[in-house]
């Protein structure tokens, strides 16, 4: 390596970029992405990430299905979003490119690997021969460099005691380093990543940093590239900061949660498509009380979180639309029980086994509706991968203090999207307080003292009311092990007050409509609705729900700036709904509802204000762009 | 069944609740929750330390008869729930019942993962070969041939082994009595609260309004000695009153006589519960009674295994973790391992 001193080239700088990665799936494009990210969040930008992957996770190699792709816009300033359009487009091969360049914008940069563009590569993207993009002019109206990683990669490992398809291997690092270089970003942050990750294997350890260094120097002495970009740090509220993805965010929150209650926490679960990082984050924090069963199906995953939950602890499961589904029936019983359950949903593209590894918004009615009977839980939806950290404490808090099964909608571009969380001290999250019954001592009145004794049992005198509701309709959680409270309950419909089976007609109107209202409630605690930004009246204002809360805050904000009259409200709570949502939606002329689904909280809105809500509709497994979010609103305006 | 305090005179624990039994009159259910009873009564355990749990079913009400803690839930999921309050509460005594619905066909599936994992209850399987809640329909035990309601031609459907079954998912403590010996399931009871790890008791039950009689040839006086062999650990293999015994070939069980000149004691199949081997061939004495030279039945405990229990292995490593890490920080979970500071 030469140690002469290069020249500095010059450096531009630039508010805001979107670089997309994009390879084959096994080309560690993951990797690549999540490592420059950390690096600009640690710099101090502001991110947003989308990972977008293939569902085999070896698909053919070379081919359409198998490109893998990361997305990432870092700013100096606030940033909602992935953004609508890639600034740069990294491509390790033909296909990658074929498959992204319509998400570059006009102009933009392409780096692109030759070696993945050779007759084979172009093959495999059924490019033909001739029409060689990088070599056929199609690229002209953007910014082409062509560099042969391959080759320079395996220049740079040359000496090394690895195989060829190890040394590829190291590919990525080669353009992570070079990329590092581009945006003067350093490499320390991914070296000692490297460190950790391969401590036990010291060659690949020095291949992989080899690479990285290589792909750094390359930038700095070859003389395709210039020009190097600088982005500053952002504007972000003075505090400590930290990386996190959606997923890691519902893991701490139910964490957190169950810390706050002062329990234990068992999570069961059956891995599935996007929700398993959930299981791998908890399994990794046992010494928090944290018990993680991994079910034999997911019948058994959300059935024993309601053994856990019936024996003292806080049950949790997740999933997503699938295996939601066949939780159904026992969500059902948890009901019933009146039970404390957390239900998390990362939904993912449906019907049946759908898109596994993209994202949608389509399970709503399944999270409102889909259960036998009449069967009332409460939903509520995370909007961003921070969001998931407090609606996952919040769902734990309903759970608990409201002794009901709560269902927590995330979806997979959250999940897996990160963005920089200035996290909570612990002191300033609240304690959690589950209606326990103390210990008594022996002989002392049980809860049925002074109840009218026709509701009784026989034995009623000194008999426990696992069914007696305070106030707010909730009922005592009785453990077993406690002396004198022994009880029995069950999916059966149940006697008010006693908990005994019974098949009285007016008994269970009245226990449906009790469980009904128990559920109702809990939108009193909920704080008053407030707007994410604009007019409190006026044209339009926008109701979004779930993950599209950047493209719509993105758009409502420029819409804003301009003069518009729109507002954005974004829905935490889909049931109950907050108390001021039905008066805010009548001073607006127009109500618009952009949603990943073909307008399910639409018509929800519909049915419960008879408002005449219109629909933003996309059902792409894709999320929305600012853009998308912005012409939508426009067309409603002039409509 | 009610008694109110102060009226009656005063009694050991009474584990009965206070709800009236709704059981047809003469099911076979009505024996074994009064040995179930008896046993707790007699075991010096408090109530509040007992859980029932049961899925669905005629045996599945078992629970709302007990003055113990009790869940009745949906069905087939009774060992999943079971996995999950074990894991949580180790120090409680969880019975779960079933029946031959609820654990072979809709809870097939967690049966036999609750086996493998040895989770520390004792599971009551009801088996009386039929559907009983839902009016008569064949079950996963029912004989092939079986007419029943939904099987007017009689039954296509090969049934379970059940025992067998339950040997092949490596379950710890396997045993089979019946609802007409009380004292042989009380017996079996006991051994079975004594297990530690997934203690399998199926009880042979009569439903005698669906399937009256299909265990009589195993229950009646006349019937009883010729057909059933009632094991017992270090014993040999002796029924028909002492006049037969059964004799190992190789891998092969045969039945011989045991009376003067026939073959010695000490030449017969000595039951040994701590023998996988022999316990695999034991589960597999099954035949159809009506056949020609018919195995007898065995009753009692098959098998025996001391390896350790789920719980105790999960609770050992959130254990384990709280030493190596400390017990939970919340301020450095949610600090993670990198951080920056702006301002």
């Amino acid at each position: 390596m030469s140690t002469t001193t290069l020249k500095p080239k010059p450096v531009e700088t630039r508010q805001n970029v979107v670089i997309l990665f994009a390879g084959d799936s096994g080309d560690g494009i993951q990797l690549t992405g999540s490592q420059f990210t950390d690096t600009n969040a640690l710099f101090g930008n502001d991110v947003s990430t989308f990972p977008n992957f293939p569902a085999e996770i070896r698909a053919p190699q070379g081919t359409l299905a198998g490109v893998s792709g990361y997305q990432l816009h870092f700013g100096s300033v606030e940033i909602w979003t992935p953004g609508d359009q890639a600034d740069v487009l990294v491509v390790m091969n033909a296909a990658a490119l074929k498959a992204n360049l319509g998400k570059l914008k006009k102009g933009g940069s392409i780096i692109a690997n030759t070696d993945g563009f050779d007759k084979k590569n172009l093959r495999l993207a059924g490019i033909p021969e001739d029409a060689d993009p990088l070599t056929n002019g199609s690229l002209e109206g953007f910014v082409l460099h062509q560099v042969d990683v391959t080759k320079l990669t395996r220049t740079a490992l040359e000496g090394t005691t690895l195989g060829m398809k190890e040394k590829d291997r190291c590919k990525n690092m080669f353009v992570l380093g070079f990329i590092n270089w581009m945006y003067s970003r350093e490499n320390a942050l991914t070296e000692g990543f490297l460190q950790k990750k391969f401590a036990r294997k010291p060659e690949v350890l020095d291949a992989n940093m080899k690479a990285l260094h290589a792909g750094y120097f390359y930038g700095e002495t070859s003389e395709t590239f210039s020009t190097r970009f600088e982005v500053k740090p952002a504007p972000m509220p003075t505090g400590t900061y930290r990386s996190i993805t959606g997923n890691q965010g519902t893991a701490l929150g139910l964490i957190a949660g169950a810390q706050k209650a002062k329990l234990d926490l068992f999570y069961g679960s059956y891995p599935i498509t996007p929700a398993s990082d959930i299981l791998h984050e908890l399994s990794r924090h046992k010494n928090f009380g944290v018990i993680t069963f991994q079910a034999e199906d997911e019948i058994a995953a959300i059935s024993s979180a309601i053994g856990a939950s019936y024996g003292g602890a806080l049950g949790i499961t997740a999933s997503s639309g699938p295996g939601i589904a066949l939780k159904a029936e026992a969500m059902g019983l948890a009901l019933m029980l009146e039970i404390p359950l957390v239900i998390v949903n990362v939904q993912r593209g449906g019907p049946s086994t759908g898109l596994p590894t993209k994202t949608e918004q389509a399970d709503l009615w399944q999270a409102v509706h889909g259960r036998n009977g009449e069967a009332p839980i409460p939903v509520i939806a995370a909007s961003t991968p921070i969001d998931c950290f407090d609606m996952a404490f919040e769902a734990v808090q309903l759970a608990l203090e409201h002794m009901t099964p709560v269902i927590l909608l995330t979806d997979g571009y959250i999940a897996n999207g990160s963005e920089p969380w200035r996290f909570p001290e612990a002191k300033s999250l609240p304690e959690i307080k589950p209606p326990f019954i103390p210990a008594r001592e022996a002989g002392t009145p049980s809860n049925a003292e002074g109840m009218d004794r026709s509701a009784l049992s026989e034995r009623g005198v000194e008999a426990f009311l696992p069914y007696l509701r305070d106030e707010r309709g909730v009922r005592p959680w009785a453990l077993p092990g406690q002396a004198g409270l022994q009880h029995r309950i069950g999916g059966i419909e149940k006697q008010d007050k006693t908990g005994n089976i019974s098949y009285d007609p007016a008994n269970h109107e009245k226990m449906v409509q009790l469980r009904a209202e128990k559920v109702t409630r809990i939108a009193d605690r909920f704080k008053p609705i407030r707007l994410d930004s604009g007019p409190p009246e006026g044209d339009l204002l926008v109701v979004g729900w779930g993950s599209t809360y950047g493209a719509i805050r993105t758009a409502a904000l420029q819409l804003q700036a301009e003069g518009k009259s729109v507002a954005h409200v974004h829905i935490r709570h889909l049931f109950p709904f907050n108390k001021g949502l039905g008066p805010l939606l009548k001073k607006y002329k127009k109500v618009l509802v952009p949603e990943m689904n073909s307008g399910q909280l639409r018509q929800l809105l519909r049915a419960e204000f008879l408002v005449d809500a219109q629909g933003l509709n996309k059902i792409q497994g894709m999320p929305f762009t600012s853009e998308e979010i912005r012409a939508g609103i426009l067309n409603q305006l002039r409509a | 069944m009610s008694t109110v305090n102060g009226t009656t005179p005063v009694q050991k624990v009474d584990f009965s609740s206070d709800q009236e039994v709704r059981w047809c009159p003469g099911c076979g259910d009505y024996s074994i929750l009064k040995q179930v009873q008896t046993l707790l009564e007699q075991s010096g355990k408090k109530k509040e330390e007992v859980v029932f749990i049961s899925g669905i079913g005629c045996s599945s009400r078992f629970p709302y008869y007990m003055d113990t803690y009790g869940l009745h839930s949906i069905h087939g999921r009774a060992p999943a729930l079971v996995s999950g309050l074990r894991s949580v509460r180790p120090e409680l005594s969880v019975w779960m019942i079933t029946g031959d619905g609820d654990a072979l066909s809709i809870g097939g599936n967690h049966i036999i993962h609750l086996l493998r994992r040895n989770v520390d209850v004792n599971v009551l399987l009801f088996n009386n070969e039929i559907y009983g809640l839902t009016k008569g329909q064949y079950s996963p035990t029912s004989p092939e041939g079986a007419v029943t309601r939904s099987t007017p031609m009689g039954s296509t459907d090969h049934p379970f082994n059940p025992l067998a079954l339950f040997k092949g998912a490596d379950a710890t403590f396997i045993a089979r009595s019946m609802d007409r010996d009380p004292k042989h399931m009380r017996e079996i009871l006991a051994r079975a609260d004594a297990h530690r790890g997934t203690s399998l008791v199926e009880v042979y039950q009569n439903c005698n309004v669906f399937n009256d009689g299909a265990f009589e040839v195993f229950t009646e006086k006349a019937t009883k000695p010729m057909n059933t062999i009632f094991v017992e650990h270090g014993k040999p293999l002796v029924f028909a009153n002492g006049t037969r015994g059964i004799k190992l070939n190789g891998m092969t069980p045969v039945i011989v006589d045991t009376y003067a000149g026939g073959v010695g004691l000490d030449e017969l199949w000595i039951h040994d519960e701590r023998d996988p081997f022999k316990a695999s061939i034991l589960v597999r004495l099954f035949d159809d009674p009506r056949l020609e030279g018919a195995m007898p039945r065995p009753f009692g405990v098959f098998y025996v295994n001391d390896r350790p229990t789920h719980e105790d292995k999960l609770r050992a490593q959130v254990q384990r973790s709280k030493e190596m890490k400390g017990p939970g920080d919340l301020d450095a979970l949610l600090k993670g391992e990198h951080t920056w500071t702006i301002g």
